[in-house]
């Protein structure tokens, strides 16, 4: 198989509050061979906060990371829900509208920059499974997580809107019975744990301003999987980590019951599987304790 | 002569059954049933009723996606039940379907729910135009096309309830219009007839029940059957209180402008300078969980974050590219 090369977008939250998830990201390509050239020159996204307050400033900032992805020639992966969410949204509105292009191309061009269209954005738990393939992973596993019973938190922006599946996954998802982070689980030999609250919100985006929404939200998530027997949580999102990894204080207050489980990113489950060390993969970084490793 | 061949396949049905007057706890029925490739959910739900249960009760008028009443869940989807194909839902499900009301805790008998709090929140939004009407007009009031395009398809809502009940705020915080009357509310203000402007947008900037709420997770658009996009409305509403100059200094706003200045200085997000910025004074209740997150490694000071590459270039973007002030 061709090696395997993308354009990086990191997003903040791997540079600052989750370390780990950087850490792991990068331990994990290595194992699969996958060369990543990190965007050092992208901004942050946005976050679907900026958007609320300036669109047309945030469709520039989006459209120059895409430019330079582009500029290497790759596929731009993300490896947080919320930057594919903006990145590929930025994509969809300005590959389907030539004016707003070539609005926001007029201002790409005073920094000598140009949006194409010409390179795709996925998540890279997305590309792992459709160009790396979950066949050669199970043929690479060797510590199977077979004694856990794993909870997938899929995480809002990579399921929904169900539109820019089209674009960033080459085998579309449904929203309502998503399967990339449960064959993921399975491939690393792991039992996925099926539980309603799956697929639903964290509350991350509404922390500040609604925080009792925010911890209710939370605590129905982690207690969704401990109600079925999960020994742990992973996800593709480092915001519905931080949600679920670090609130839990809070989380447990709203909803009236001690909830707590270790989460995991899912390039933490992945390394795991694949014989990478505790130490390469940022376990010490998390609030509540990874205590099964 | 049309080569459209119709398929049978057979689909276990658990149908929530309710009867507020009569009932303690709500219970299931089972059924299993031969369902064909023409059928929608209305369809299922008729013959339940024709077939098998005459007490079994819910709501349907048109059966053409216009009337708005028959919206149920499948399998804990909002789903119009005319609308949806029953194809679409074994595609989405399986042949284990599970019918329930929209919102299980205002079930009055079966499916049929107490919409109270819906039509509420519809009404409080002012869902009319306001407008001093001239009575004695000498010349048209034109609506150009482009300007009937702004409404974006915002009017093409059938107060069904499916996004409203599909909302997880909703469920949490009484207190939240929700996503139906804020389309309802950008229907209006995109409407240039309109001139309540201001007045609907205060009401809309209101903490917990106005627009900051959102928590942006995107179910009222997967479920609108109508593709009125809900989220995207409510996007839209952000955008008209900084422009209309309605939002004023709360942490929700802060938090939104917040980003732009955090950009405007390191390209990438210093996420401890954006809570600060955010929250002012109330940053104090964040603190015991930032101490244990700055142990673990995970908060990073001003004065150590990574700024993107080529940061000028950003900069210059941020200065030539705005177009909201604050």
């Amino acid at each position: 198989m061709k090696k395997l090369k993308y354009a990086l977008f990191t997003g903040c939250t791997a540079k600052q509050s989750t370390p780990e998830q950087m850490m792991s990201t990068l331990a994990v390509a290595d194992k699969l061979g996958i060369e990543l050239v990190e965007l050092t020159e992208a901004s942050c996204c946005g976050a679907s906060h900026l958007q609320d307050y300036d669109d047309f400033l945030s469709l520039v900032l989006n459209a120059r990371n895409i430019a330079y992805a582009e500029k290497h020639g790759l596929t731009m992966v993300t490896i947080c829900n919320t930057c594919q969410l903006n990145t590929a949204m930025t994509k969809h509105r300005l590959d389907n509208n030539a004016e707003l292009k070539a609005k926001v191309n007029e201002k790409l061009g005073e920094v000598g920059l140009e949006y194409k269209g010409t390179s795709m954005v996925t998540h890279f738990l997305y590309a792992i499974i459709d160009d790396f393939g979950l066949d050669k992973i199970k043929e690479m596993v060797v510590t199977p997580l077979s004694q856990f019973n794993i909870a997938p938190f899929y995480g809002c922006h990579n399921i929904r809107p169900s539109e820019l599946q089209n674009e960033t996954h080459k085998k579309p998802e449904s929203a309502y019975r998503p399967t990339s982070l449960d064959d993921l689980i399975i491939a690393c030999g792991g039992q996925n744990v099926d539980y309603a609250e799956k697929n639903k919100c964290c509350g991350f985006h509404v922390e500040l301003q609604a925080p009792r929404t925010a911890a209710i939200l939370t605590g129905n998530a982690i207690a969704g999987a401990m109600d079925n027997n999960a020994d742990w949580m992973v996800t593709p999102c480092p915001l519905c980590h931080l949600k679920l990894d670090t609130q839990t204080g809070h989380a447990s207050e709203a909803i009236g019951r001690e909830v707590a489980l270790p989460v995991l990113h899912m390039q933490q489950m992945l390394g795991l599987a694949l014989g990478c060390s505790a130490e390469q993969l940022g376990l010490k970084h998390h609030l509540t304790k990874v205590n099964f490793v | 002569m049309s080569t459209h061949t119709i398929t049978t396949q057979k689909v276990n049905f658990k149908v929530f059954r309710f009867n507020a007057d009569e009932d303690y706890l709500p219970y299931y029925d089972d059924y299993t049933m031969e369902v064909t490739s023409e059928e929608v959910v209305l369809d299922i739900l008729n013959r339940i009723k024709w077939d098998h249960d005459g007490s079994f009760s819910y709501r349907r008028s048109c059966r053409h996606g216009i009337c708005g009443a028959c919206a149920i869940k499948v399998n804990g989807r909002s789903t119009l039940a005319c609308k949806e194909s029953m194809n679409k839902m074994v595609d989405l499900f399986g042949s284990d379907l599970v019918f329930e009301p929209l919102s299980i805790k205002r079930a009055v008998k079966d499916m049929i729910i107490d919409k109270k709090d819906f039509w509420e929140k519809h009404d409080a939004i002012h869902p009319y135009l306001i407008s001093d009407v001239d009575e004695h007009p000498e010349h048209e009031h034109l609506v150009t096309p482009e300007e009937a395009e702004e409404l974006n398809e915002a009017d093409l809502c059938i107060q069904c309830g499916a996004c409203h009940y599909a909302c997880p705020v909703v469920e949490i915080n009484e207190d939240f219009f929700g996503p139906a009357a804020f389309a309802k509310a950008y229907r209006f203000e995109a409407d240039v007839r309109d001139d309540a402007h201001t007045l609907r947008l205060e009401e809309l900037h209101e903490e917990k029940q106005g627009l900051w709420d959102c928590v942006k997770c995107f179910e009222c658009a997967e479920v609108c059957p109508k593709d009125v996009n809900p989220i995207e409305k409510i996007t839209k509403l952000h955008q008209m209180l900084f422009r209309e100059g309605v939002a004023t200094s709360n942490v929700a706003t802060r938090h939104a402008v917040g980003f732009k200045h955090s950009i405007a200085k390191n390209g990438v997000l210093d996420e401890g300078g954006l809570v600060l910025y955010s929250e002012g004074p109330g940053i104090v209740k964040h603190i015991p969980v930032a101490l244990r997150m700055f142990v673990k490694g995970k908060i990073v000071p001003p004065w150590g974050i990574t700024k993107s590459d080529n940061l000028d270039e950003i900069k210059k973007l941020v200065k030539s590219s705005s177009t909201a002030k604050f």
